[in-house]
């Protein structure tokens, strides 16, 4: 059971005093899934993934990651795992190489697997040239690209991800997603928020959240069928209606 | 161990890219020093005096020239009129004024004894000491010397029989720059360590990327080493040349072991990281930090003995002193740089510090979380 699931919780529950902000929520991440985390602002998303990544104490209720328990784990968690949060996190003052550096170093990577894996990267990204470049010069799709290919650039067995392309183009938020499916091929299990539910529709499964409580989860072919709906835009319309009634 | 060298390698790729940074390190200092050293003196020279001279005798005349001669005092008003110099007092234009009362030559020749009224405004108290010390060792000059005159004209007239005189050890010539400059120094040291880490650390929640760090597998002590020793080394780096200053420019005496001294200011040092640390801990944003530094620096350098006398405060902020690192260090920098004071003499102070800074650290690192 352990092996088959990357993430498991049972009853998780975050209360900020009286809020409650995540609610008793249940729920199994497969291997290698990509995993959609959808709801509205406010419904509890980054509360659940702080959690889960080890930043945040629940208030009860149980959680693995990676095998490892959110209570007495946590800095075992955070080997095993790539985060990139809702605001940008690499060093706008330092160059794209040296962001890669210091991000590879502190996860432990010998001098000569950064040099190769900065190779790679930018490669991967066309950004030989702006290597000696300050990220913060960079345009904003390019730099979610570079955080989140920093962000699996220790091969973590899950990565988090908090709405990765709020604020991206299309164009670019179709690339971002080529890499994600790039690293999911590569056995990487996927965790991710996100508002638009066009994105949605690549996820492999998707939970709904509605007031810190996980209100559907099933694949996305799955919850248009149960909701008679023709979009994913249209089934988190009904359950976010719902909840406003 | 690796964590900490990839970690100090960002630190000072940032620190030194920041174009506030070299400035801070190289030009502050210079600044600092040179303009503090020049304002922050005691010594009073050209206060306005008024003099009113009802006696008009030739000694009157002497003790007035004397009193203009001295350097001191700049003579403002001089009539007869003793209410026409106190409005001179009142209104701001005198700083003190003297009466010399009628009969003053005939009294001090009869009596042997006459008498004169000095007036201080005394709203500035420090001003006013001064200005009655400077007139009364002025007063007793001239006393002094018509009495050696009598004395050569009728041996049985002779002056008083001692006098006391003075020898100023360790800085002979009373220069307020020498007894400065060291001290000025440790503010120097004080606002690079306390007011630049923590601002360091508050700056990466601000911008978000202390949360990026959290998930990593970054040991707590290793973050905080990494961010605290750059500051260290900057810190002492500022020491050094705030020492090359005050000897070049001001020629501060460097009695004592400039090693004993440079291990005092690295265990301060650490105090105040410790401090900028803790701030850092309940501080969101860097100007917050910077107000709560702001708070604890006046506080220390006013009760730390730089500018007033430990022994004029009160007893109950006398002890309020003990709990001031800032007050250790001016002591121990004067001790070793102008008496040249060895381990002997202050080892009490190291062991003092290495207590505060254990301290400190302590509740900071325990403040300090890796969660949100």
């Amino acid at each position: 059971m352990e092996a088959a699931y990357a993430i498991t919780t049972d009853g998780l529950t975050k209360k900020f005093g009286d809020f409650i902000a995540t609610n008793n929520i249940t729920f199994q991440v497969k291997k290698g899934e990509i995993f959609g985390f959808l709801g509205a602002n406010g419904a509890g998303k980054t509360t659940a993934m702080r959690m889960l990544c080890g930043l945040l104490k629940p208030s009860s209720g149980k959680a693995t990651v990676a095998g490892y328990d959110v209570y007495t784990q946590t800095e075992s968690i955070k080997l095993n795992i790539g985060y990139m949060s809702q605001r940008f996190s690499l060093y706008e003052d330092l160059t794209v190489s040296e962001n890669i550096r210091f991000y590879g170093g502190i996860y432990g990577l010998t001098r000569s697997a950064i040099k190769t894996a900065t190779a790679e990267l930018l490669a991967k990204l066309a950004l030989e040239k702006e290597a000696k470049s300050l990220v913060g010069s960079l345009p904003l799709g390019w730099k979610q690209k570079l955080s989140f290919s920093i962000a699996i650039i220790h091969n973590p067995a899950i990565v988090f991800l908090d709405e990765p392309t709020g604020g991206v183009d299309p164009i670019t938020r179709r690339q971002f997603w080529d890499l994600i499916y790039e690293a999911a091929h590569a056995g990487v299990t996927v965790f991710v928020t996100t508002h638009y539910m066009d994105e949605a529709e690549y996820c492999d499964r998707v939970s709904i959240m509605v007031d810190g409580k996980i209100k559907a989860l099933d694949t996305p072919a799955a919850l248009k069928t149960t909701f008679g709906a023709a979009t994913m835009n249209d089934v988190f319309l009904k359950l976010a209606r719902e909840a406003n009634q | 161990m690796r964590t900490i060298l990839y970690l100090l390698q960002k630190e000072f790729l940032q620190i030194f890219r920041n174009k506030a940074m070299l400035p801070i390190i190289t030009v502050m200092p210079i600044v600092q020093l040179l303009i503090l050293s020049f304002a922050a003196n005691y010594e009073i020279k050209n206060m306005n005096i008024a003099i009113v001279d009802q006696d008009l005798s030739p000694y009157s005349k002497r003790l007035s020239q004397k009193m203009v001669a001295s350097g001191y005092f700049r003579l403002a008003y001089q009539s007869m009129n003793a209410d026409e110099a106190y409005e001179e007092l009142a209104s701001d234009r005198a700083d003190l004024v003297m009466v010399i009362p009628r009969h003053f030559e005939r009294d001090l020749i009869k009596h042997d004894e006459s008498s004169i009224q000095l007036l201080v405004n005394a709203i500035n108290g420090t001003k006013a000491g001064l200005a009655n010390g400077y007139a009364n060792v002025i007063i007793q000059q001239f006393n002094n010397e018509i009495r050696t005159e009598w004395f050569a004209l009728d041996p049985k007239d002779g002056p008083a029989h001692f006098e006391i005189t003075f020898s100023n050890w360790y800085n002979q010539g009373m220069n307020y720059r020498i007894f400065m400059v060291p001290g000025l120094l440790v503010v120097l040291v004080t606002m690079i360590g306390a007011f630049l880490s923590g601002m360091n650390i508050v700056k990466e929640k601000e911008i978000g990327t202390i949360e990026q760090l959290n998930v990593t597998p970054i040991r707590k002590s290793h973050f905080i080493i990494g961010k605290l020793l750059p500051f260290w080394l900057i810190g002492l780096l500022e020491m050094a040349v705030g020492l090359m200053v005050g000897k070049i420019v001001f020629d501060i005496p460097f009695l004592g072991s400039i090693g004993l001294l440079f291990l005092f200011s690295g265990i301060y040092l650490w105090v105040m990281l410790g401090l900028g640390l803790l701030i850092s801990t309940f501080t969101e944003t860097q100007q917050q930090a910077m107000f709560i530094s702001w708070f604890f620096m006046v506080i220390f350098i006013l009760m730390s003995g730089l500018f007033t006398p430990i022994e004029s405060m009160p007893g109950w902020a006398q002890k309020m002193t003990l709990f001031n690192p800032l007050m250790y260090f001016v002591k121990v920098i004067r001790m070793v740089l102008l008496k040249g004071s060895g381990w002997a003499q202050v080892q009490w102070f190291f062991g003092v510090m290495v207590l505060f800074a254990i301290a400190m650290n302590t509740v900071a690192v325990l403040n300090y979380r890796k969660t949100v």
